[in-house]
C-alpha cells in the first residue's frame, strides 16, 4: 500500500507563549492515538509550533485503514439450532445482521457451552474519509487551562483563523471551528505573505521562505546561537533562564537577537530587581561580566529580521528606562518606610476573605514559630531572633517593589531588613521562610528560617482546610500541595526530625479554633489534613524509588515523623531481597488477621499455659525490649529485627495452637496476645499490604 | 505627530471602518470599557461598532503631576466591534500604519494579557500589543460583561494615548507631550492633575463619600425598578468612582472592601440583564441592519 504524508496546521491568533509547547505535544499525541485507534498505520510524526500555528506532519501514513477481522459471538448452540439440527430463526437473524452466510458460522465453546460465532471482515475505509470525520474531534480535544469563544460555539485558546490539511498534495477539506481546511497558510505577520502549500512535505521549507521557522527547536537553537555570538563579540556572559528562553521561543516566528543599553546609575539597584524588571516586564536577557556583575546592557529577541534594528533598539531602551526609573522610585520609597510602619499596614492587607488580614496571619505564625522553637530547645537569643523574624516576616508585602513584582517577596524583605539594620539571622529568616518555593528549590539553611518556614506553611494549609478550601484535581490556587511538600522536606532534615507532624497540625488547628477560624468540624479537618500529608509523603517515597505496596504498608503506620517513614520504607525495600522475608510477613499477616477479632480483650499472662503460648509471650516481651532499645538508638533496621525476633514463635504458635476454641476465656486471651503483637508490628508497618509475586 | 493629530487620525481610521464616533461619556469612570457605549452595547445580540476618546479617572494613580508616567486621569482611545471581525488583528495593524507606525520598521507583538474588571463582572481574553517593547494597546475579546456570557463576542481595542504619544513624539515625560503646536499636555492637564491628587488624598471627605455611595446605590436600584437602564447604569458608575475615591483615600478597610465591590457588581449584573430585556422589548432594533453585517 502506498504511504503518504499528512499535514495538519491550526492557524491561530497569537497563542500565549506558555501554552504553545504543551498544546502542540497534545496535538501530536492525540492525532497519533487517533490514527492507532483508526487502524491507520504511520511511520513517525513531527510537531511544529509558533505563536500563530500548531502543526503536525505525519510521515508514511497508510492510504486506507487496515482491514479488521473479528469474531462476533452469537447465540448458544441450543438456541442456534432447532431440534432437527437445522439453523434456527435466531441464527439466521444473527448471520444476516453480521453480513455472513449461515453456513459460515462456526462453533466455539465458552465455559462448557457452545456458541455460534460469525467471522466478520471489515474492509478498511479511506484514510481521507476517516480524517474528514474524525479530525475535528481530535482538534477539539486539545486541552487548555482557559479557553475562549470568538464566533460560533467553538472554544479554543485563541481564535482559529485558518486550517491546513493535506494528504500528500491533496486537500482534505476538514471542517472545524467554522473553517474548511485548505492549503493556504500565512507567513510571518509582517515579512511574509499568504501562500499555498503544494505538498505536505513542503511545509517547513515553504514557511521558511515566508520568514517563519516552524520548528521550535530550530528557533531555540538559533536564539542561543545569536546569544553566543553576542557573548563572543562583546566579551559578555548572558545567563539564560530556561523558562525565559522557552517563552521567547514561542513569542516569535523569526527570531533576531539585539542588544541595548541602560544608564549605569541603575546598577546601584539590587541585581535581582534589575533582572526581574527586565525579565518580567520585557522578557529581556540580562548581561553580566565574567565575574557575574551585571552590566548596563540587555538582550531582547525581536520577531523579525535585522532591518531597522536601531529603531527597535531605541524603542526598547526607552521602555526599559521608564521601567527602571519606576523600580528605582519604588526602591527609594520603600527604603524611606520604617519596617514598623510596613508591618502596621499588614493589618489592612487581606490574606483571605474568611481568614482576615496578613496581620492576623503573622500573629498565628509567630505563635506557631515560638511553640516549635521551644520544642527544638532554642536558646534565649535564638528565640528572640525568631520572635522578631516572625513579627516582620511579611513586612515586604507592604512595599511597592513587592506590589510590582510579587516574585521578589522575601528577597526584598531580606534586602530592606539588612538596610534597616536588622540582625543578619532575622533578615535571612525573612527570605528563608518562603523556602522551598518549588520542587527542586533549596531548603532553609538557618534554624530560624526553617522554623518560620514550617510555621508559615502550616498556617497556610491548616487555615485553608479549616474554611473548607482544599486542593482538588488540578485546582490548587493557593499552592497548598507545594507548601505541604515543603513541610515534609523540612521535617526530613535531621535538625527537625524530632518534631511530630501530628503535633504541629494540632498546634495550628488549636490556634485556628480559638480564633474562631475553624468553620468545619475539627476532627474532620484533621482527618483531611492527615490524608493530604499522606499523599505528599507518598510522593516523596515514590521519588525515592520505593515500591507502592511498601509505601502503603509504612504510611498505614502513621506519618507523624516523615523521616522515620522514609527509613522504615528503606528497611522494607532491603528486606524484600531476603528469602525468609516472605515467611516473616506471612506470620505478621496471620497475627493481624486474627487479632482483628480480639475485640479489645485484655491479656491475662497467667492464663497462657500451653508451651507454644508461653514461648510466644516470651518472644513478644523480648521483642518489645529490643524495640525500645532500637528506638532509642534511632536504628530502623534494628526496629525491624525486633519484630522478626518473634517470627519463629509466631509460626510455632499457629502450628500448635488452635486459637478459635469454644471456651471464650481461652479464645479471647489468645486473641489478646495476638492483638498485642499486632500493635507492636503496626508501629512499623501494616505488613498485610505487602505483595509477593 | 501631536496628540490632537493622533486622535484625529484614529477617529478617521475607525470612522472608515464603519464605527460610530461617540463622544466621551459625562460620568466619571476608570476606563473606556465602562462607557455605556461599550459596557451596555456589548450585551445582547445586536451588532455595534463605535469609537471614542475616553478620559479615564484612576484616583489611586494620582501623583500630583510629579510622576512622568502616572496620572489621575489618562486618555484611552476606545474601539468596540461587535461581532469581532475575523481580520481584526490586520485592521488594528492598519490603524497603527495610519499613525505612521510601519510594522516592518518596528517589533510588534501580541503578548498574552487577560483582562478583567471584577467590579463590573467583566472579563475577556486577549493581548497587550507591544510596540518595540512598549505596551500601546489592550486587545480583548469580551467573554463576560455584567457577569453574563456575551454572544456574539465583541472585540475591544484600547489605545493608551499618552503611552503611544510618548513613543511617537519620543518624550520621557507625559507632561511634555505636544497637544497642539505651542500647547503641551502639562499646560492642559498639569493643574487638574495636582488638584485632583490633592483632593483625593488629602481633602476628600470620606464620611460624605460613604453617604454618596449609599445614595447612588439606592438611586440606581430605584431607577432600575422603573426599568430605566441607562440612568441606573449612571448611578452604578457613580458608585464605582466614589468607591475608587474612598479606596485611594485609604478609607475602606480590609473587611469592607469586598463588600463594596460586591455591591457594585450586583448592580452591574442586574443592569446588564435589564438592558437585554429592554432591548428585546424594543425588538433589538439594530439587528439585521445592512451596516451591521458588513464584517460578518
Amino acid at each position: 500500500m502506498n504511504k503518504r504524508d499528512l499535514l495538519v496546521e491550526i492557524g491561530c491568533e497569537e497563542i500565549p507563549a506558555r501554552f504553545v509547547g504543551d498544546a502542540v505535544r497534545q496535538l501530536g499525541q492525540k492525532l497519533a492515538d487517533w490514527l492507532n485507534e483508526q487502524r491507520i498505520s504511520y511511520e513517525t510524526y513531527h510537531t511544529y509550533a509558533t505563536p500563530r500555528r500548531l502543526a503536525v506532519h505525519v510521515h508514511g501514513v497508510a492510504e486506507r485503514q487496515a482491514d479488521l477481522y473479528e469474531e462476533v459471538k452469537g447465540p448458544a448452540e441450543r438456541i442456534a439450532k432447532t431440534p432437527d439440527g437445522s439453523w434456527s430463526k435466531a441464527a439466521e437473524g444473527f448471520a444476516r445482521k453480521q453480513g455472513v452466510a449461515v453456513d459460515d458460522l462456526v462453533f466455539k465453546e465458552i465455559k462448557g457451552e457452545n456458541y455460534v460465532f460469525a467471522k466478520v471482515h471489515h474492509e478498511g475505509a479511506d484514510t481521507v474519509r476517516q480524517l474528514q470525520e474524525g479530525l475535528p474531534e481530535v482538534l477539539q480535544a486539545l486541552h487548555f487551562p482557559k479557553t475562549m469563544r470568538w464566533q460560533g460555539r467553538t472554544r479554543f485558546i485563541r481564535p482559529v483563523r485558518w486550517l491546513v490539511c493535506l494528504f500528500d498534495d491533496a486537500v482534505v477539506p476538514v471542517e472545524w471551528a467554522g473553517l474548511t481546511a485548505g492549503r493556504k497558510t500565512r507567513g510571518h505577520r509582517f515579512l511574509g505573505h499568504e501562500i499555498e502549500i503544494t505538498h505536505a512535505a513542503e511545509y517547513v521549507n515553504a514557511l521558511k521562505q515566508q520568514y517563519v521557522l516552524v520548528d521550535a527547536t530550530e528557533r531555540r537553537e538559533l536564539i542561543l546561537q545569536q546569544l553566543r555570538q553576542l557573548q563572543e563579540q562583546r566579551g559578555w556572559v548572558i545567563p539564560v533562564d530556561p523558562g525565559l528562553l522557552e517563552e521567547v521561543t514561542y513569542l516569535v516566528e523569526y527570531p533576531t537577537a539585539l542588544y541595548g543599553t541602560f544608564n549605569e546609575e541603575f546598577l546601584t539597584l539590587p541585581k535581582e530587581v534589575l533582572i526581574t524588571t527586565m525579565r518580567e516586564h520585557q522578557r529581556y536577557f540580562p548581561v553580566e561580566d565574567a565575574d557575574g556583575h551585571l552590566l548596563p546592557y540587555f538582550v531582547t529577541v525581536r520577531n523579525g529580521d535585522d532591518r531597522y534594528l536601531q529603531t527597535v533598539v531605541k524603542g526598547n531602551e526607552k521602555v526599559l528606562r521608564a521601567r527602571l526609573a519606576d523600580a528605582r522610585f519604588f526602591y527609594e520609597e520603600d527604603l524611606k518606610q520604617p519596617i514598623g510602619q510596613a508591618v502596621a499596614k499588614l493589618e489592612q492587607i487581606v490574606y483571605q476573605e474568611n481568614l482576615g488580614s496578613v496581620g492576623d496571619r503573622i500573629r498565628r505564625m509567630a505563635n506557631l514559630a515560638s511553640a516549635i522553637g521551644e520544642r527544638l530547645n532554642l536558646e534565649q537569643k535564638e528565640l528572640q531572633q525568631l520572635s522578631r523574624a516572625a513579627q516582620i516576616a511579611k513586612f515586604d508585602l507592604a512595599t511597592q517593589m513587592v506590589g510590582e513584582f510579587p516574585e521578589l517577596e522575601g528577597f526584598m524583605g531580606r534586602t530592606y531588613a539588612r538596610k534597616a539594620g536588622e540582625e543578619e539571622a532575622v533578615a535571612e529568616a525573612i527570605f528563608e521562610h518562603h523556602l522551598p518555593r518549588f520542587a527542586s528549590d533549596k531548603l532553609p539553611q538557618t534554624k530560624i528560617g526553617g522554623i518560620l518556614a514550617l510555621a508559615d506553611k502550616l498556617d497556610a494549609i491548616c487555615s485553608s482546610f479549616g474554611i473548607g478550601i482544599q486542593p482538588t484535581g488540578s485546582q490548587d490556587p493557593y499552592g497548598l500541595r507545594r507548601k505541604a511538600a515543603g513541610i515534609v522536606q523540612i521535617l526530613l532534615s535531621p535538625a527537625y526530625r524530632s518534631l511530630s507532624l501530628d503535633e504541629l497540625l494540632e498546634l495550628s488547628l488549636e490556634q485556628l479554633e480559638q480564633a474562631g477560624l475553624l468553620k468545619q468540624d475539627r476532627a474532620g479537618v484533621k482527618k483531611d489534613l492527615t490524608e493530604f500529608f499522606s499523599l505528599r509523603i507518598k510522593t516523596v517515597l515514590q521519588e525515592e524509588g520505593i515500591r507502592y505496596d511498601v509505601i502503603d504498608a509504612v504510611i498505614a503506620s502513621g506519618i507523624s515523623h516523615p523521616a522515620e517513614v522514609l527509613e522504615k520504607a528503606g528497611v522494607l525495600m532491603d528486606q524484600l531481597s531476603r528469602e525468609s522475608f516472605k515467611q516473616e510477613v506471612e506470620g505478621f499477616t496471620r497475627v493481624a488477621n486474627l487479632a482483628a477479632k480480639a475485640d479489645g480483650a485484655e491479656l491475662n499472662k497467667e492464663a497462657l499455659t500451653e508451651p507454644a503460648e508461653q514461648a510466644l509471650l516470651r518472644a513478644f516481651e523480648e521483642a518489645e525490649a529490643l524495640w525500645e532499645r532500637a528506638a532509642e538508638q534511632k536504628d530502623p533496621a534494628a526496629l525491624y529485627s525486633a519484630l522478626a525476633h518473634m517470627v519463629p514463635e509466631i509460626h510455632r504458635f499457629f502450628d500448635e495452637i488452635m486459637v478459635m476454641v469454644d471456651d471464650p476465656a481461652v479464645r479471647f486471651n489468645r486473641l489478646a496476645l495476638l492483638a498485642g503483637i499486632m500493635r507492636l508490628t503496626r508501629r512499623f508497618a501494616s505488613f498485610e499490604y505487602l505483595v509477593f509475586a | 505627530m501631536n496628540m490632537q493629530e493622533m486622535i484625529k487620525r484614529l477617529q478617521d481610521f475607525w470612522s472608515e471602518q464603519g464605527c460610530i464616533l461617540c463622544q466621551p461619556y459625562d460620568v466619571e469612570k476608570g476606563a473606556g470599557t465602562l462607557n455605556p457605549m461599550t459596557f451596555l452595547r456589548s450585551l445582547g445580540p445586536e451588532p455595534w461598532k463605535a469609537a471614542y476618546v475616553e478620559p479615564s479617572r484612576r484616583p489611586a494613580d494620582g501623583r500630583y503631576g510629579e510622576n512622568p508616567n502616572r496620572l489621575y486621569q489618562h486618555h484611552q482611545f476606545q474601539v468596540i466591534l461587535k461581532p469581532a471581525p475575523a481580520d481584526i488583528q490586520e485592521i488594528y495593524l492598519n490603524s497603527l500604519r495610519a499613525l505612521g507606525v510601519d510594522p516592518l520598521q518596528h517589533d510588534i507583538r501580541f503578548v498574552e494579557d487577560n483582562w478583567e474588571n471584577p467590579t463590573f463582572g467583566a472579563a475577556g481574553l486577549g493581548w497587550e500589543v507591544w510596540l518595540d517593547g512598549m505596551e500601546v494597546t489592550q486587545f480583548t475579546y469580551f467573554q463576560q460583561v455584567g457577569s453574563l456570557d456575551v454572544d456574539p463576542v465583541s472585540v475591544e481595542l484600547t489605545y493608551g494615548l499618552e503611552r503611544l504619544a510618548s513613543y511617537i513624539q519620543d518624550k520621557e515625560n507625559v507632561f511634555e507631550l505636544e497637544w497642539v503646536p505651542g500647547v503641551l499636555y502639562g499646560d492642559v492637564f498639569g493643574q487638574p492633575e495636582y488638584e485632583h491628587s490633592k483632593y483625593t488624598f488629602e481633602i476628600s471627605d470620606p464620611d460624605w463619600l460613604f453617604r454618596q455611595f449609599d445614595d447612588f446605590e439606592r438611586e440606581a436600584k430605584r431607577a432600575l425598578s422603573e426599568n430605566l437602564v441607562f440612568p441606573a447604569y449612571d448611578f452604578a458608575l457613580k458608585c464605582s468612582h466614589t468607591f475608587n475615591l474612598l479606596d485611594a483615600r485609604g478609607a475602606i478597610s480590609v473587611t469592607e472592601r469586598t463588600g463594596y465591590i460586591g455591591r457594585v457588581r450586583n448592580l452591574a449584573r442586574k443592569i446588564a440583564r435589564a438592558y437585554i430585556e429592554e432591548r428585546e422589548k424594543l425588538g433589538f432594533p439594530l439587528m439585521n441592519r445592512k451596516g451591521g453585517e458588513e464584517n460578518e
